[in-house]
């Protein structure tokens, strides 16, 4: 358990590092690569917590897709691929001060409602099934309690493309 | 420190997610303010994985993959409207799109 623990700060401080760079950085094509940094070191710790489907699907589709998306939108919109300074807006120090009293709210309350010690995580977070892993127990539990969920997200995203098409399109 | 602990994951999670609100509100690049709001998605997941994990249930990935599904239309609507803002206005910069401001 020792070593998920060290696993778990080493990406965590993967995680928040690489997060702050995302807000901070002034070159947006940075700011997207650092993304993938986040997005890998999230799915990472998925893996931690025994849902590796969910991990994978992180990687395919957020990896290699959405940063796809928006690398073309960077190059689309014609952002300067060097540094600018004009990223973030002079009254940045507000936002920040939004975000310290969101965090100081949020953080008093977990850690008011889970205490620290007193929630461990089970030592085996993976469910039962056929094969040891969580990959079928989802792809039941998709097909069969979360089905008309699942057929609505299909037509929810069919929706969406043909929306960003509809968009995009010139004429 | 031997066992993983909920609050460590739910903790990562709040953190990510006021990062990610302070880049919505203090980016003024549209596509920077669409990467925060990744941020802000994944955060969400983070809980989500780990409540399925601390309850046993499986019911948390399958609303992370519901959330996945739905960030990845999210950023085809939001990135084909930035790209329409840039074809109107040669611009992507959120302080001069300021027509409805009251």
């Amino acid at each position: 358990m020792v070593a998920q623990n060290v696993f778990f700060y080493l990406l965590a401080g993967i995680i928040l590092f690489s997060a702050f760079r995302v807000v901070t950085s002034n070159n947006v094509v940075h700011a997207a690569l650092y993304l993938v940094a986040v997005l890998a070191a999230v799915a990472a710790e998925y893996v931690l917590l025994a849902a590796e489907f969910v991990a994978a699907t992180q990687v395919l589709v957020y990896i290699g897709a959405i940063i796809v998306l928006f690398l073309f939108g960077i190059m689309l919109t014609r952002a300067k691929l060097g540094s600018d300074q004009d990223l973030t807006h002079p009254h940045w120090a507000l936002s920040a001060a939004t975000a310290v009293v969101m965090f100081g709210v949020m953080g008093y309350a977990l850690v008011d409602q889970f205490h620290w010690t007193a929630t461990p995580l089970p030592a085996d977070t993976r469910l039962v099934s056929v094969d040891g892993s969580n990959s079928a127990t989802v792809s039941d539990s998709v097909f069969t309690a979360y089905l008309v969920p699942f057929e609505v997200v299909s037509v929810l995203l069919l929706a969406a493309l043909v929306g960003a098409i509809v968009l995009a399109r010139k004429d | 420190m031997d066992d993983l602990l909920l609050n460590q994951f739910l903790l990562l999670g709040a953190v990510l997610f006021c990062i990610g609100v302070y880049g919505v509100l203090a980016r003024r690049n549209a596509v920077l303010v669409l990467m925060s709001i990744e941020l802000i998605l994944n955060a969400v997941n983070i809980n989500l994985i780990a409540f399925g994990a601390f309850w046993g249930s499986i019911t948390g990935s399958v609303f992370a993959l519901f959330v996945i599904a739905i960030a990845a239309a999210e950023v085809g609507v939001g990135l084909a409207i930035v790209l329409l803002i840039y074809r109107n206005r040669r611009s992507v910069d959120l302080d001069d799109v300021a027509e409805m401001k009251g």
